[in-house]
């Protein structure tokens, strides 16, 4: 594919997500007029949009941000284009750190530690991970480290269901389980704000590296490149990242590994160029969807990890299909 | 004058000494061929003398300082290494490739004009200005491998570094590889290569170290370190010294008995 100037594919990324977050601002089962917008509170309609729609859709862009570089980052990392926090079981790490604390009922009293658990979750994910096929860094030995947490993580979700105090517990973890934006606050927003923040600008830093790693680690090492420092940095911003924001949306699969896909062709394949695009473009994608969602003709909404996996599942099998060769 | 040097280099992998106390002062402006049957610790040599593997006992030293001390982008500045099976993980473009070399160098900002000039050198020297936008995935073997060593050359290193280069190229071009590792020492840069081809070894190099079991057996000239007597020691064959046509010959008469 022909490779599109930096300068476009930014401007294009950046008025997309204008264009889509403005979107997201109007879009709803709630249409509201302009007269709202400008009443400042007069209007009800007027905390539709600001606040219940403007958190949501800065939120939105935060999570698809952060899971979309997330993917980038891993796959630049593992040199595989299957990689993303979903398929590797972070986000399972992170979910199940997230489910005991709501298992625990801890949440009311101090709702910071259920994004601490998450992050510590996914920390604990990548560390694994790197543990396990770091040394290696073969394409399988990282697929099946990534099966073998996510199978842990659910057994240890599972059990947190089955042995939840009562109802309210399961239906609590249940309903977040399954990922979503709906019903969002500025709350949520300042409670991950910081984390992905801090993440995504780890994770930025790495691209020289993963450039370095295209030639593979002994190549990467005769180049200057740490390893160990690329591992801590890689670790401790898809801890924040991906953790902080399952901590807010829940599981949100399949958004790490589209973004890098479909983006990379056009940044001429080189890792380290990908990440910016693959935040945009994952901040794009989560937008879309999540508006998509709000529009279905149902009475209750589509939850949006639901709608991503249905989208996503397809797309990683044809990605599968299409790799066959290489992994066989 | 850049020196490159072991003392009492040894390195030891799963219980095992695969390099043992070798002892080594390379020259710059020289070919230095290591060759040795497989597994007599040839490559484990090599990325130990590129900085690449801590060494489990003695040191390397540039310039008399050891490499274990040195900033690995300050190592990386003056010491290029080529790995024996180059992985090339994406589909980029040979020049995005060849500008991977300037990593060391390269500034806040990103490439400057001088890495652009350093890119461009380096793809004239090994012939691969034509590729320049060709993704390497669709380039030959040895198209690859060339592309591969214009990234070793694109940081203008003081000491090349490569393992096996020559294999998995036609004769022809290891032709011209050897050549362009000769005009690389000529012009002042030390070169280290291990070697399969003790032919290639004798015509390429100017010295010849034998390796067996992980031990320096041999350090000379080719002519005089492939004597009948080393080459049965580290290999097990009888093999004698010919003259062909282009130069001097191993010959391998048959396995040792």
């Amino acid at each position: 594919m022909k490779r599109l100037g930096r300068p476009w594919l930014f401007g294009a990324l950046v008025l997309g997500l204008f264009l889509l977050g403005a979107l997201s601002l109007v879009a709803g089962k709630v249409w509201v007029p302009w007269s709202a917008w400008t009443s400042a509170g007069a209007d009800p309609r007027w905390a539709i949009v600001f606040e219940l729609r403007l958190p949501r859709t800065l939120l939105g862009m935060l999570v698809g941000a952060a899971l979309g570089l997330s993917g980038a980052v891993l796959q630049g990392y593992t040199r595989n284009p299957l990689a993303d926090p979903g398929v590797l079981g972070v986000s399972a790490m992170a979910a199940l750190g997230a489910v005991l604390t709501l298992y625990y009922g801890v949440t009311d009293a101090t709702p910071w530690l259920l994004p601490v658990a998450a992050i510590v979750g996914a920390a604990l994910g990548v560390a694994a991970l790197l543990l396990l096929a770091g040394a290696t860094s073969s394409l399988v030995t990282f697929i099946l480290a990534g099966a073998v947490l996510n199978v842990i993580a659910s057994a240890g979700v599972s059990l947190a269901l089955s042995l939840a105090p009562n109802p309210w517990a399961v239906n609590e973890i249940v309903d977040w389980l399954m990922g979503s934006l709906a019903d969002r606050s500025v709350e949520e927003l300042r409670l991950a704000a910081p984390f992905i923040a801090l993440g995504c600008a780890l994770l930025l830093t790495t691209g020289r590296a993963l450039d370095a790693l295209t030639l593979g680690e002994a190549g990467a090492l005769s180049l200057g490149v740490s390893m160990r420092a690329t591992r801590w940095t890689l670790a401790a911003g898809v801890g924040l990242a991906a953790g902080a924001s399952v901590a807010v949306s829940g599981v949100i699969g399949f958004v790490g590994l589209v973004t890098p896909h479909l983006l990379r062709p056009l940044v001429g394949s080189r890792p380290g160029a990908l990440l910016w695009p693959s935040a945009l473009g994952g901040a794009l994608i989560v937008l879309a969807a999540d508006i998509l969602v709000r529009l279905t003709p149902a009475a209750g909404e589509v939850k949006l990890g639901v709608a991503m996996a249905a989208l996503g599942g397809p797309f990683f099998l044809g990605l599968l299909f299409m790799l066959r060769r290489r992994i066989a | 004058m850049s020196r490159l040097a072991c003392r009492s280099l040894a390195v030891v992998l799963g219980g095992r000494a695969v390099v043992d106390r070798v002892d080594l002062a390379l020259d710059p402006g020289r070919v230095t061929a290591i060759v040795g049957a497989n597994g007599a610790g040839k490559s484990t040599l090599l990325s130990s003398l590129a900085g690449l593997r801590p060494p489990t006992g003695g040191a390397v030293t540039l310039d008399g300082a050891p490499l274990s001390g040195m900033r690995p982008k300050a190592r990386a500045r003056r010491i290029a290494f080529l790995p024996q099976t180059p992985e090339i993980a994406w589909s980029v473009e040979a020049r995005t490739l060849v500008g991977l070399g300037r990593t060391p160098f390269l500034g806040a900002l990103g490439p400057d004009a001088a890495d652009h000039a350093a890119v461009d050198r380096a793809m004239a020297a090994a012939q691969v200005t034509a590729f320049d936008r060709r993704v390497v995935t669709t380039l030959s073997g040895g198209e690859r491998a060339r592309v591969l060593i214009a990234r070793a050359l694109a940081g203008d290193p003081e000491w090349l570094l490569a393992d096996e280069p020559l294999t998995g190229l036609d004769p022809a071009h290891q032709l011209d590889v050897a050549a362009l590792f000769r005009s690389l020492a000529d012009a002042g840069a030390g070169v280290v290569v291990t070697l399969h081809d003790l032919s290639m070894a004798l015509r390429l190099s100017h010295r010849v170290v034998v390796l067996a079991d992980g031990r320096v057996l041999a350090d000379d000239p080719p002519l005089v370190a492939l004597t009948p007597d080393v080459l049965r020691r580290a290999y097990g064959i009888e093999a004698r010294l010919t003259e062909g046509a282009g130069g001097p010959l191993i010959d391998v008469v048959r396995r040792a008995g």
